[in-house]
């Protein structure tokens, strides 16, 4: 259908009184704007109703409505069109800049330009409909979480396929004599779960059971899995929708450990065995099968340690102390001792160390081992330092316990690096570790791309499920070390993303963070010079690569962000509605004055943490430098290099990039996006020095939401910056 | 009345758990109603300044979450709510939701020309009475949505009604009057929050006789850029910059006659302070006096950061008693030092913060329904009743990132409720 545009300014909340509208419906109207019109208050239902006329008598199918923020009145100006743009004259001009001023005036002017030209480059965007899609969940691991997961996903009305490669289900649950409390009064030993929940799920004919089974090979995307399992050598194929990966974790190896006795001493053994020996009847030792009578459980065992595993397992404490109450309960007589270094004991677990500690028969102290020995009737004398009792004191103890930790079996396999990066880079966009688990027909490589420790966790504080995969979902102890119930919460709430996510390809919406955007990627590859540059720096690793190194893109699996539309050189990759196109005609069309007072900036601002900052700032009354034009980008990773190059060519000064923080604790939300900015901006660099214009005309500043009481200084700063340099010598040209 | 089930879910709280779960299950594709009794989304976590462990701004993850919820037509926002009634059953609940007069309607554009002329002062909650708002207010800068409200306790109504004139975009009722809101939801998720423990019941640690004794929020509030020393971390005796400050961990936790439980989060809370107060000021001195240090899992790393810095001390030992000394306004510390063989020392600092815990809304106040809570008033995750579901700190007292996993996880309770024949 023809587009017909139609301009509504608004003359509110100081708009009409700061700003010479006339003069605005003048420059709209030579942008060939075929309707253009001013209302005294848009977001009132009279405006809205003044748009809805034009649309029906006037056949306006695209609005631009200059007035506030696209932040506010979202509901009001759902016009139920998808061609609506938002022209923040309110926030973005007169809230931050004197009224009545000329350069205020310019900048409205080159708003409502830039509106237009974007609406003229804008299409909309339709779904992208997956066909035959598949709504089915693939939990794979048989342990806690992926029986949670399983079974709410099928509480929930969807089909689950379970993967676990041993031969039973139940994972390290299964071999557990008791669990630590979960009811109140929280003190009191209970009996294991699992084998109820295994019942449940053998019993749902919505869930079906593989055992003994390893994934092949995983390919496809959200909605369009293709998965080839072997069990006992026999090879299935089934389809699937989403994915949760709870593949648990595996006992840290405590052989690493030298001076605690493990190996040398056969009455010092792990957490694990002692569950063992607990699950078999007896606690006894195992050099003389003799039932124990005093045990000494030592905390932390290669852990919290840069030399073993550097992070605390969460729930070893109330493991050990739960033992000790094995212990107690099968001999009254029986001590225990409890040396630790911190007692972990959280929340409702207070009450649990409490009873213990209430326990004449359990000793309890921090201290430091130093060492463990043993004696001539094999027992064991543990030298411990540091401790409450104010001196170094040796225990003798029949049994010695060590507490070791767990170690995800997604850091188990050779590290990979991404094409190009090197171990000492600065910046790796990813950790890839082949632990052939889910085995991903992906370009970028076979698993979940890990953070740290070779856990596969989000990085992200709010959004704890935000692997780097979308539609895979990491759960349980294979994420983070947790405990019973937060695992069955996390799984829970993996099992509800991977239906999300079902959900939304059925829409053909990405998911967070852009959540209901229907606009897809369009690759024009008759251009396509096979960089590679987009499949390497998806964030998400949405596109694939045949064998010429074409990129094969996969819609389900895009998050949207555009990065890959900043990343290519040839400039082919577009969305209907976010193009280098439509961004580079903005940026072109912007008034540049010959002037030396009056120089001009370009502001790219991400759209996630820089441009609401810019809002606040507006909103909060502070002023800004009018020399600005901001330009909101989905990602300051989306950001092409030619729009530099636009820029500079037209005459303007400098180019400042505002995205989230980047590195180890970065912000962005798109998680490789900002620090991908920073880097093409380093190559711009060579790029500006051959053009004998100043490098420094093009930078790029971290911002946060919270900070946005420093744009006016930062914004100023670099105008500062820029006139010291002297005007582009491009303008005019 | 037809036996048709309504796809709809109703979340009580707004804070991140019931905003999490109202967008989670939104984005599944289900009808969600979230109602939250102050003017603004967001609880607990917009007043504070930070976050551990990567010590981000709670207004990024917040201002995502209301573009999720903007971006969605299936969530319905009800703020200065509260809910009144319940009955029915899974499936089928009959809701009344009472929605009190905010008195400011939806033309406020944020100018603050009423506050200019407002004539009534009231102790600002937000800021934990550390400073004064006016009667009609601002809750804080990035309040969402963005609009003053009344606090009909301190304005003097039609006796006054200063900021109606002022105000040129009509914004200002006063005689709006509270309403009712009838809905009908297939199922509940409680994220009703909670409240720091009252550190003024814990006679010997002497909060509320000392000015130089804070709790851990009022701390986030003075570090915060939007408090009110606009991020300068400054005594409340005197407004000097402190330079030895004493965080006494457990303060009123893991203790029989306060809190018995432990809250999880305050020795990372800390540790995230300790920080604010190293970066402000270089030489300051901080002393945590610790029971046990609870940094679990992959917040390991805070604690080895934290130990890593010579200006910050850990002293195990339970402090016995905070004296000030009244010219000076300094306070003395009395602790056991439980690992030297100098059992109990005297630390003298300008400043104390006690790292107190956190207490469910639900152990005062309790839900028009037949839920169970545990002795301390957490809810119990099995509710008791078919179709309620508990999210958040309701449930028990964690960190965002765990808040964020169970309000994840109660989205598809709910959505499990609508499913279900």
């Amino acid at each position: 259908m023809e587009k017909k545009i139609g301009v509504y300014i608004c003359t509110d909340c100081e708009i009409g009184k700061a700003l010479d509208i006339d003069q605005l419906v003048k420059v709209a109207t030579k942008m060939k704007a075929p309707v253009v019109k001013t209302h005294p208050s848009l977001c009132q239902k009279e405006g809205v109703d003044f748009i809805k006329k034009d649309m029906a008598a006037e056949g306006v199918n695209a609005v631009i409505i200059a007035a506030c923020s696209l932040r506010v009145n979202y509901d009001v100006f759902d016009l139920g069109i998808p061609l609506v743009e938002r022209v923040n004259l309110r926030e973005g001009v007169v809230w931050s800049h004197p009224p009545n001023d000329e350069e205020t005036q310019m900048m409205a002017e080159d708003y409502i330009r830039m509106g237009i030209l974007k609406m003229q480059k804008m299409e909309a965007p339709e779904p992208y409909k997956v066909e035959d899609l598949c709504k089915n969940v693939l939990v794979v691991g048989g342990g806690l979480a992926g029986i949670t997961a399983a079974n709410e996903a099928a509480k929930a009305g969807y089909d689950v396929y379970l993967v676990e490669k041993g031969d039973s289900l139940g994972g390290w649950m299964a071999k557990l004599y008791k669990q630590t409390p979960t009811k109140p009064p929280y003190t009191d030993l209970e009996d294991p779960f699992i084998n109820d929940l295994i019942k449940e799920i053998q019993q749902n004919p919505k869930i079906k059971v593989y055992t003994s089974s390893l994934i092949e090979k995983i390919d496809g995307a959200p909605g369009l899995y293709d998965v080839t399992i072997k069990q006992n050598g026999n090879v299935e194929t089934f389809r699937a929708g989403a994915i949760v990966s709870a593949s648990g974790t595996i006992p840290y190896d405590v052989t690493k450990i030298d001076h605690l006795g493990f190996g040398k001493y056969p009455n010092v053994i792990t957490n694990y065995m002692m569950e063992e020996l607990a699950s078999k009847g007896q606690i006894v030792r195992p050099s003389d099968g003799k039932s124990v009578a005093s045990v000494a459980f030592i905390l932390c065992a290669g852990q919290r340690d840069e030399n073993y595993l550097p992070y605390c397992s969460a729930t070893c404490c109330i493991e050990s102390l739960k033992q000790a109450k094995y212990v107690r309960n099968q001999d009254p007589e029986a001590k225990v001792y409890i040396f630790y270094r911190d007692m972990r004991t959280p929340g409702h677990y207070e009450y649990f160390y409490k009873s213990m500690q209430n326990d004449p028969g359990v000793f309890l102290t921090k201290g430091d081992v130093k060492g463990v020995l043993e004696d001539g009737n094999k027992n064991l004398n543990i030298e411990v330092e540091n401790t409450l009792l104010g001196e170094k004191i040796v225990v003798n103890a029949d049994l010695v316990v060590l507490a070791t930790g767990m170690v995800p079996v997604s850091g188990l396999g050779e590290e990979v690096l991404p094409p190009g990066v090197k171990p000492e880079d600065e910046f790796q966009p990813y950790v890839m570790i082949e632990a052939d688990i889910l085995n991903l027909g992906y370009r970028q490589g076979g698993e979940l791309p890990v953070i740290s420790n070779g856990y596969p966790d989000s990085n992200f504080i709010c959004f704890p499920y935000e692997t780097r995969r979308t539609g895979i979902y990491a759960a349980g102890t294979v994420r983070a070390p947790m405990d019973i119930t937060s695992t069955i919460e996390d799984a829970t709430g993996a099992a509800l993303k991977a239906i999300q996510c079902i959900e939304s390809s059925i829409r053909g919406e990405a998911v967070h963070p852009r959540a209901g955007d229907i606009s897809y990627a369009d690759f024009f590859m008759q251009k396509c010079t096979q960089c590679k540059r987009c499949t390497e720096e998806c964030p998400f690793g949405a596109i694939n690569e045949d064998e010429k190194a074409n990129p094969i893109y996969s819609p389900t699996r895009c998050r949207r962000c555009a990065i890959c539309l900043g990343a290519c050189p040839e400039r082919i990759i577009s969305f209907k509605n976010y193009s280098v196109d439509m961004i580079g005609n903005m940026v072109k069309n912007i008034e540049v004055p010959e002037e030396e007072e009056k120089p001009r900036a370009i502001v790219f601002a991400c759209e996630n943490d820089a441009y609401p900052a810019l809002d606040m700032v507006g909103i909060s009354r502070l002023q800004y430098t009018p020399f600005v034009r901001v330009v909101p980008l989905r990602c300051a990773g989306s950001m092409n290099l030619v729009w530099v190059a636009d820029a500079l060519s037209k005459g303007i000064d400098g180019i400042l990039i505002l995205g989230c923080e980047y590195g180890e604790d970065y912000q962005c939300h798109m998680a490789t996006g900002s620090h991908l900015a920073k880097i093409r901006l380093s190559k711009v660099a060579e790029t500006l020095d051959r053009l004998k214009l100043e490098s420094g005309r093009v930078q790029m500043e971290q911002i946060s939401i919270s900070e946005y009481y420093k744009l006016p200084e930062v914004l100023d700063s670099f105008l500062e910056k820029l006139k010291g340099f002297g005007p582009n010598p491009y303008k005019g040209f | 009345m037809t036996a048709e089930k309504t796809k709809s879910i109703l979340v009580v709280g707004g804070g991140i758990s019931g905003i999490t779960t109202a967008v989670e299950a939104a984005e599944v594709g289900y009808e969600v109603t979230l109602i939250e009794k102050n003017p603004y989304l967001g609880g607990r976590v917009t007043q504070l300044n930070k976050y551990f462990p990567k010590l981000c701004p709670p207004n990024c993850g917040l201002e995502i979450n209301f573009r999720r919820i903007k971006n969605n037509p299936r969530v319905k926002i009800y703020t200065v709510a509260e809910i009144e009634k319940i009955s029915g059953s899974e499936g089928d609940f009959d809701v009344t939701v009472k929605l009190n007069p905010r008195y400011v309607n939806e033309n406020c554009t944020a100018c603050n020309a009423c506050v200019e002329v407002c004539p009534v002062e009231r102790p600002n909650d937000f800021n934990f009475g550390m400073d004064k708002t006016k009667a009609i207010y601002l809750p804080q800068d990035f309040a969402f949505p963005l609009r003053y409200v009344i606090d009909d306790k301190y304005c003097k109504k039609a006796e006054c009604a200063k900021c109606v004139d002022a105000c040129t975009y009509k914004a200002i009722d006063l005689n709006m009057k509270a309403q009712s809101l009838p809905l009908k939801v297939g199922s509940i998720a409680w994220a009703t929050g909670w409240n720091p423990y009252d550190a003024s019941k814990i006679d010997n640690l002497g909060f509320g006789k000392y000015q130089n004794v804070i709790i851990n929020m009022m701390m986030e509030r003075l570090a915060s850029q939007n408090g009110p020393t606009k991020g300068k971390i400054l005594r409340p005796s005197d407004g000097k910059e402190p330079s030895r400050i004493a965080f006494v961990q457990c303060a009123g936790s893991r203790d029989e006659n306060h809190l018995p439980y432990c809250s999880s989060v305050c020795c990372l809370a800390s540790m995230k302070q300790a920080t604010y107060i190293r970066e402000q000021y270089p030489d300051a001195e901080v002393l945590i006096f610790y029971i046990d240090i609870r940094t679990p899992a992959r917040a390991e790393r805070v604690y080895l950061r934290a130990q890593k810095d010579e200006k910050i001390k850990f002293i195990k030992g339970k402090v016995a008693k905070i004296e000030e000394d009244p010219s000076t306004k300094d306070l003395t510390v009395t602790a056991e030092d439980a690992l030297t063989l100098q059992k109990i020392i005297h630390e003298k600092v300008n400043l104390v913060v006690l790292a107190t815990g956190m207490a469910p809304n639900t152990k005062e106040w309790k839900a028009p329904a037949e839920i169970s809570y545990d002795t301390d008033g957490f809810i119990l995750s099995n509710t008791g009743v078919a179709g309620m579901y508990a999210a958040g700190c309701s449930l028990k007292p964690i960190d965002v990132y765990s808040s964020v996993q169970t309000a994840t996880a109660a989205a598809l309770k709910t959505i499990q409720s609508l499913v279900r024949r």
